[in-house]
């Protein structure tokens, strides 16, 4: 009984929240420049809007382009019913070998974005659709390398399985392979969600047309979607972050839980904090910060291969 | 085996008869009549040794020498026979509405040609005798030949199938010599050789592999023995790429496997070369892919792509028979196998669809193309389907054969000892690199030939195809939907297809098994959940936007009006990031006109991507060997008589030789 709550409390609790990791991020970059900033809450405004209203659709789109955000949003919930909260309590989907389903169902939402942006024959989303493929075909061998670091180390190949083999003990034995793992997760995170320094959210001009300019043309419910979906990427790169690195495994579920969604909202405001801090990369050295995650991901594996 | 003997027969009869058919009209439907029925015939006792797993063969004494007319359908080869019979049966309905676009040739001989491939295909996978075997490997790559100089008038054609005929024997030389010598080792030359392993010794069976992957690779396409690939694809008319990229070219995968099966004394660095080479060749292949401007030169080297991947799965598999990891070993192969199924499907789909696309429009050039989805819509849905599944994504049939190959590499990785993790992992690796850049490749194909506006007058003119091919091209996309589903159900049959291979403990096995199945019957319902809940959203969708208005405009152009077509986004541009990244390899060549004055008159860019290994290996051999070739000509007068001394010469010293 415990189990089956657990299992759909982990995704409503992110459908709830995810949208809250974009305000939380949006309002440290705001202290961090000594503004007031928007409410916490605004992407929940803005969602609610953006479902009330009608939408613009480009007349050279087909249905590829109407179906695109729907396929992106169905797949993320799905990804989102695969990767359990930190402590390694089992998810909807948790069999062994589920994080290759969670990485190629994010691989077919990027597929159908991507494809969608390329539907409105527009330069500006081609740019975007052709710099996303290149930077995330360099994220998917650092995250897989990674996880394989984690499954090594924790004899397991599922995320619940690698989430709760994380324990006290297995950082000291093990710390080294699971910072370097975090390490490289981190920089994935920071690449799948268009995050500085790989992307800025907050505009779509030439110099970041990535994420953002590939959904230019995307209005109303359908830009809900694509919003609501991106928070909720967060919110999975968040889980899977956390859930390598919180040795919460074996605490009760009333205290693990909200442990881990606090983690989440922590990550959220590391997120802000590189964000304020630090400046994007030209677009020539993202390859090499990618680079830099498989090296870590591959230095972590050789620990874990240590021990 | 009567019943599989007969239904060849009907093949190879039918083919034979639309030679002297001459109606052009009926030709080819006869032919392909002739390969839906041989096929169905042929494909009854297939299916029955797959369920039961009970081999059948027959062996009838034959007057050539060393030969035997000896043949058997055994769970192997009824794997590699149903792409062979299915796909090919499809291909052949294709082929009815393609070949209407050469109204003024005569089409008996390309009917004749593509029945005797499906025939010698299906030969070459049951025949258990060397030379029986050899036979039929000549008549597949023969009558191919014949099929891909079809538009001979072109220069390129007879160009790209002199390679292919060069390429082709260079691999059979190498068959030659792996067959004497299992001949020679064996004493026997029907495929149970006994005893090869006590007069070869652990060197000579090594060198019998190594023959046997440079002969059966180059069929396949292993880099660098790929290169007639890309050259024959495109030259070929289409219906031809996609029995030759989504059949034959398993061939060469079946003999590597075939091989494995009946060599001894395994080692394990078999299973490395095999994943070093299957990573290199994924890799640049896909990279190659990512590359090209024509859409069918650049699905030839996605092939090349996934023999990679077929290979990585084939070297896990002998890795694990080599070291005794069970689970390595079974699911290795059977994630070869079902990669190698699925890949045919997707593969002629996606072949189909660009022969669609030249034969509406006329060009293969994708970046005089786009919007074709408007134009053929049919097309295009099922072209979109074969995208998804060629990248491997769920819920399509292409990830289930990644998945098993990722598990088999994440479990290896993770309970195996320190040797293993280090191939297994960089499988993993290996798998997800090409995994990412086949995305890129494909979303690119996708994009820039069916979405966004007509780049030329040539894509704005395109029609829809003929109902043959619209037909062909949705059976084939609905069975990568329904393999993507029932994965399941179709693990057990080719789980207990490849436990032959490896003749390891069954009972041992089976939880693991089990276990799989049980994974795969989760994808199955995620997969399932995944369509509802798209559908879900769908009606949402619609609930939310009709109480509102939708209005429809051009697409966002930054308040600068008059954009131009042109102006898009191009096959070129898109892979530039990525093609300059790793140009150290790629090699592209590039001409650009230098922007001089200010106001810049005309200015113009080309790109293009030879292929590596035939520029800078091949053609350096060839040319040398030309030169001593061409230092033999004196012996070459023209004069038939001469020839016939030189025969009768050849005779003479050969008997003295015997009667020494």
């Amino acid at each position: 009984m415990t189990e089956l709550i657990l299992k759909v409390i982990q995704p409503l609790a992110a459908l709830l929240l995810a949208p809250m990791l974009l305000g939380i991020i949006n309002r440290v970059k705001a202290k961090f420049a000594g503004r007031k900033g928007q409410p916490i809450l605004q992407t929940y405004y803005d969602l609610w809007r953006l479902f009330h209203k009608g939408a613009v659709y480009s007349n050279t789109t087909s249905w590829i382009f109407r179906v695109a955000p729907i396929i992106c949003f169905a797949a993320i919930i799905l990804t989102l019913m695969i990767v359990p909260l930190a402590g390694g309590n089992r998810s909807v989907f948790s069999f062994s070998g589920d994080l290759i389903l969670a990485a190629y169902f994010l691989g077919l939402m990027r597929f159908f974005i991507v494809i969608g942006a390329l539907d409105t024959g527009s330069s500006f989303e081609g740019m975007g659709s052709s710099r996303e493929v290149h930077f995330s075909a360099l994220a998917e061998p650092a995250l897989f390398i990674a996880l394989a670091a984690m499954a090594r180390q924790t004899s397991s190949i599922s995320f619940s399985g690698i989430f709760s083999a994380v324990t006290p003990h297995m950082w000291a034995g093990g710390c080294a392979t699971i910072l370097l793992a975090s390490a490289a997760m981190i920089i994935v995170l920071v690449t799948e969600n268009a995050r500085i320094p790989v992307d800025d959210p907050n505009t779509h001009l030439e110099l970041t047309m990535i994420h953002e300019v590939m959904v230019l043309d995307n209005s109303g419910p359908d830009f809900g979607f694509i919003l609501y979906g991106a928070a909720i990427k967060l919110w999975i790169f968040a889980s899977i972050l956390t859930g390598i690195l919180l040795p919460i495994n074996g605490l009760p579920f009333i205290i693990s839980i909200p442990l881990s969604i606090i983690s989440i909202f922590i990550v959220s405001i590391i997120v802000g904090v590189i964000e304020s801090s630090i400046a994007r990369l030209r677009l020539i050295s993202v390859p090499n910060l990618l680079l830099t995650a498989i090296s870590l991901a591959i230095l972590s594996l050789v620990f874990a291969l240590r021990s | 085996m009567p019943t599989f003997l007969a239904g060849m027969c009907i093949i190879a009869l039918a083919g034979f008869l639309s030679l002297f058919i001459k109606n052009e009209k009926y030709c080819v439907k006869f032919g392909a009549a002739g390969v839906i029925l041989g096929s169905i015939i042929a494909l009854i006792p297939t299916v029955k040794v797959l369920l039961f797993c009970n081999p059948i063969s027959l062996a009838i004494p034959w007057h050539v020498p060393f030969g035997e007319f000896y043949v058997e359908i055994d769970s192997i080869s009824s794997l590699f026979l149903l792409p062979v019979l299915a796909v090919s049966s499809i291909i052949s309905i294709y082929a009815c509405g393609y070949m209407t676009a050469y109204k003024d040739r005569r089409l008996g001989m390309p009917t004749f040609f593509f029945n005797m491939l499906v025939c010698g295909m299906a030969m070459v996978v049951v025949s258990r005798n060397s030379i029986l075997f050899l036979v039929s490997w000549e008549i597949m790559s023969l009558a191919s030949y014949f099929l891909v100089t079809f538009d001979d008038e072109h220069e390129s054609v007879r160009q790209a199938g002199w390679i292919y005929i060069i390429a082709t024997h260079i691999g059979t030389a190498f068959l030659l010599t792996f067959f004497i010598l299992l001949g020679k080792y064996s004493g026997s030359e029907n495929f149970d050789y006994p005893g090869i392993f006590n007069n070869a010794g652990p060197f000579g069976t090594s060198i019998l592999f190594i023959l046997a992957l440079i002969g059966f690779g180059t069929k396949a396409g292993i880099m660098p023995l790929h290169v007639w690939l890309p050259e024959a694809h495109p030259a070929a008319p289409s219906h031809v790429s996609a029995i030759m990229s989504g059949v034959m070219i398993k061939m060469g995968i079946y003999g590597i496997i075939r091989t494995i099966y009946i060599l001894p004394g395994i080692e394990a660095w078999w299973g490395w070369l095999l994943i070093g080479s299957g990573a290199i060749t994924g890799i640049l292949g896909v990279l190659f892919a990512l590359a090209q401007h024509d859409i069918k030169r650049m699905l030839a080297y996605s092939s090349v792509e996934n023999i990679g991947i077929i290979l990585i799965g084939i070297g896990l598999g002998v890795i694990g028979i080599a070291r005794g990891s069970q689970i390595l070993a079974i699911f290795g192969f059977a994630g070869a196998i079902l990669h190698v199924i699925n890949h045919s499907i997707f593969k002629s789909l996606l072949f189909m669809g660009a022969g669609a696309v030249l034969h509406s429009t006329g060009t293969r050039y994708m970046d005089l193309l786009g919007g074709l989805i408007k134009r053929m819509p049919k097309t295009a849905g099922a072209f979109v389907i074969g995208t998804i599944a060629i990248c491997g994504l769920p819920p399509f049939n292409g990830f289930i054969g990644e998945f098993i190959l990722y598990y088999a590499s994440f479990f290896g990785a993770v309970t195996d000892g320190l040797e293993l993790v280090v191939t297994t992992v960089s499988s993993i690796a290996s798998l997800a690199v090409i995994g990412g850049f086949a995305l890129a490749a494909f979303s690119k194909v996708f994009g820039i030939v069916f979405l966004g506006e007509p780049r030329t007058i040539k894509a704005s003119e395109a029609h829809e195809v003929n109902g043959q091919m619209r037909f062909a091209m949705w059976i084939l996309a609905a069975l990568c939907i329904i393999l993507g589903l029932a994965a399941p159900l179709i693990l057990p049959v080719i789980i207990s297809a490849v436990s032959g291979i490896s003749s390891l403990d069954n009972d041992q096995i089976a939880t693991h098994i089990d276990n799989l199945q049980k994974v795969l019957g989760f994808i199955s319902i995620a997969s399932i959940i995944f369509i509802i809940l798209a559908g879900a959203l769908l009606l949402l969708r619609r609930k939310l936007l009709a109480k509102h208005t939708v209005a429809q405009t051009s697409t966002w152009d930054c308040g600068y009006i008059g954009s131009s077509s042109r102006m898009q986004y191009t096959s070129s541009s898109f892979s530039q990031p990525i093609v300059d990244m790793f140009k150290s390899v790629l090699f592209s060549k590039s001409k650009k006109v230098q922007i001089k004055q200010l106001f810049p008159q005309q200015a113009q860019f080309e790109s293009h991507t030879p292929d590596v290994s035939s520029e800078y290996l091949y053609r350096p051999i060839f040319k040398w060997v030309d030169v001593i070739i061409s230092k033999m000509r004196w012996v070459q007068y023209g004069v038939v008589q001469m020839y016939v001394l030189y025969i009768a010469i050849t005779l003479i010293i050969l008997l003295i030789w015997k009667l020494r």
